[in-house]
């Protein structure tokens, strides 16, 4: 195919936009510059994958606050004893060493899109020519009457894994014999559907060991939920008798919560608990509002290639974003930033661009070897990030399918660590 | 920045280009579509069951698992055998509703226009379980096209073949026609039996031991048993 440039930028604006990017790059300051906020999923894999395939040729910074990365996902394998706090902690060494990323251990605190740059808190301020923000979520005030982040510790969340989720523990641990745990679960959209299920399986699983006749209730707004077969079906299985959930048709919708009195107010109905996890609804981290590039509590992009829709040199990945049909997980961040990274290195070095494609697999656990998946494919359509074919563990399997099952996902563990952080 | 023009052009044209997915079809015009079938159904807040079925939640839902409702005996099967609605089988269903389930009590000749079924079918997904918020929900895109081309139609089957064939088929229904447990194949149309036998084939319809038997069947092979079948006394 030869086209000249003039019959090319006919094709479109869109096709124009990239191409004018890297003349204007060349000719301002030498090598293109990538600012990553947020080490995360979508963040780490991102910066990794751009760095890695350019040698050199793109100066990438990550920003991120903490040394080390706790995982949520096997955060809640942590709280049910299969796994160690240290083994679901990373650092950004190798991202730096071998692949030459500039890590910034700070907070970005601004963007300013017309300058393109973005200031931290240490006071840098940090020039880019792309910016991919992956900043994952933050919690919508007043979200559920009573809570608030300053009580996090009385009322632990445990919805960013790390010390949240040790303190949970330790709570759960501490609890009486024969004592209560209470959840209050998010609405939709919130990350990881299945995530305060599986947490509730392990929850389970660990006072079924050291307190079983403790008690579990979980005030839910939501009818319906994500594997809720699986679990429910586990649940009777492994710990029957135990588990409360009350929906919104018994007023799971309506809750409030005394952090004090350390009680739970389910439409009226006033409980005095042990342990109150409390995961309130959520929203994309702070720096996307403060880049403007939200709509509501979320920032729209296009599926293509991740970009902001107000923004073609502003890329959201992760829980942060609104995409489509993709459920808010790791997996999905990950896979986001993939196809976000092959874009971006397109726009600015030329490289190779292929059709956007996504995947996503969740897996649970729900007792000791009991393990369940749901899966499915994406691909990019004009409007959005959109299912295209997909799977779900079934009710009734048998054990040596459910063993392997639980089996996949320590090995998709593993696998998907190495492929943000080594 | 001459050298770089080849490479981005072909980038930038594959991003540009027509090789997104697409959506399942157009929900607006869907829901003109609609209109033809609100005679029976309802769909959206505060539907109700009328002549039939209300059609909220009805990706991923299993064939006559709706409560309250009154289905046909085909359709109860149909459920039993595992028939779960999802955008194929939807498609196949309201294409032509016999192909799919033989005695349905939906008295509807079918929607031939592919372009009006996506439609339809993108209006109706509206009403169903969000992927993201359930990542096992329906999908919202076309895979791949599952209709029967013209050109297995028009296989002239070969009915000796077929009678040759029909003997593993025989083992469990009836040569004679009647249908004690399992459903009858005589005497039926055959472009019915190509097509049922191509849902079986893709699996849309449900039915291990279906899908499995018609799984190793040829185009050729189908077309003859169908010819066969057809003129069976
Ligand atoms: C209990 C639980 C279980 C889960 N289980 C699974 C699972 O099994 N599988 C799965 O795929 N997913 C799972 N998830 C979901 C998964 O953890 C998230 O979807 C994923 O981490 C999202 O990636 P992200 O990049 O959007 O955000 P994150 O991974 O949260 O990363 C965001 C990063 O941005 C940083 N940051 C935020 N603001 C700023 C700022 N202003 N400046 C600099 N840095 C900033 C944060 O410090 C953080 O490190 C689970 C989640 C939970 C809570």
């Amino acid at each position: 195919m030869t086209l000249n440039r003039r019959k090319f930028i006919a094709v479109g604006t869109a096709a124009a936009a990239t191409l004018s990017a890297p003349a204007l790059l060349a000719d301002g300051h030498g090598k293109p510059r990538v600012v990553v906020i947020g080490g995360g999923s979508g963040g780490a894999t991102a910066a990794r994958y751009i760095a890695r395939d350019n040698k050199g040729e793109i100066d990438v910074t990550l920003v991120e606050p903490t040394r080390s990365y706790f995982t949520c996902y096997f955060s809640n394998l942590y709280i049910g004893g299969f796994t160690d706090l240290e083994d679901i902690s990373h650092t950004y060494g190798t991202l730096a060493a071998k692949y030459g990323i500039n890590v910034v251990h700070d907070w970005a605190v601004d963007v300013d899109r017309d300058s393109k740059t973005v200031s931290l808190a240490g006071g840098a301020v940090l020039p880019y020519d792309k910016l991919i923000l992956s900043p994952g979520i933050d919690f919508v005030e007043d979200a559920v009457p009573g809570w608030s982040v300053t009580e996090q510790n009385k009322m632990p969340h445990a919805y960013k894994a790390g010390s949240q989720s040790e303190l949970l523990k330790a709570q759960i641990m501490a609890m009486p014999e024969g004592g209560r745990f209470a959840m209050v679960a998010p609405p939709n959209p919130y990350r990881c559907p299945p995530g305060p299920y599986e947490r509730i399986s392990m929850v389970a699983h660990v006072l079924s060991q050291v307190n079983p006749t403790a008690k579990i209730l979980v005030a839910d707004p939501k009818p319906k939920f994500s594997k809720q077969a699986l679990f429910e079906e586990g649940w009777q299985r492994h710990y029957s008798g135990m588990i409360e959930r009350i929906g919104p048709d018994f007023g799971g919708e309506n809750v409030s919560v005394d952090p004090e009195a350390m009680t739970i107010d389910i439409d009226g109905m006033v409980e005095q608990v042990d342990v109150c996890n409390v995961i309130p609804a959520q929203k994309a981290g702070r720096i996307a509002d403060m880049a403007g590039v939200t709509e509501g509590n979320w920032a729209p992009v296009n599926a293509a290639d991740m970009s902001s829709k107000m923004d073609p040199d502003v890329h959201v990945l992760g829980d942060a974003a609104a995409q489509g049909d993709m459920p808010k997980s790791g997996f999905a961040a990950n896979s986001q930033a993939k196809v976000c990274a092959m874009a971006v290195r397109g726009a600015l070095t030329g490289s190779k661009v292929f059709p956007a494609k996504f995947t996503n697999t969740c897996w649970s656990l729900i007792a000791e070897d009991d393990g369940v998946k749901v899966g499915a494919t994406y691909e990019a359509t004009e409007e959005k990030i959109a299912k295209v074919d997909g799977f779900i563990s079934q009710t009734g399997e048998d054990a040596a399918t459910r063993k392997a099952t639980y089996e996949e996902s320590v090995g998709w563990y593993s696998g998907i660590t190495t492929d943000m952080f080594s | 920045m001459r050298p770089l023009l080849p490479a981005l052009t072909l980038a930038a044209l594959i991003v540009a280009g027509g090789t997104r997915a697409d959506l399942i079809g157009d929900a607006e015009k869907g829901a003109r579509h609609f209109n033809a079938c609100t005679g029976c159904h309802e769909v959206g807040n505060g539907a109700e069951d009328r002549i039939g079925p209300h059609l909220n939640s009805l990706f991923g839902r299993r064939a006559a698992a709706h409560e309250g409702y009154r289905y046909s005996a085909s359709m109860e099967r149909a459920g039993i055998d595992g028939l779960t609605w999802t955008l194929e089988t939807l498609d196949a269903y309201i294409a032509n509703p016999r192909a799919l389930v033989s005695k349905t009590r939906m008295s509807y000749r079918g929607l031939k226009d592919d372009q009006a079924r996506a439609d339809l079918l993108a209006f109706l997904r509206q009403f169903s379980d969000n992927p993201a918020n359930i990542p096992e929900a329906a999908p919202t895109a076309i895979g791949t096209d599952h209709s029967v081309a013209p050109e297995i139609l028009a296989i002239q089957g070969d009915p000796d073949y077929g009678e040759y064939l029909s003997s593993e088929c025989v083992s469990c229904h009836r040569a004679d026609g009647s249908a004690e447990g399992i459903p009858s194949i005589t005497r039926w149309p055959e472009q019915d039996f190509v097509v049922a036998m191509h849902a079986y084939k893709e699996k849309l319809r449900p039915h291990p031991v279906m899908q499995m038997m018609a799984g190793r069947l040829s185009n050729e092979e189908i077309a003859a048993l169908a010819a066969y079948f057809k003129d069976l006394e």
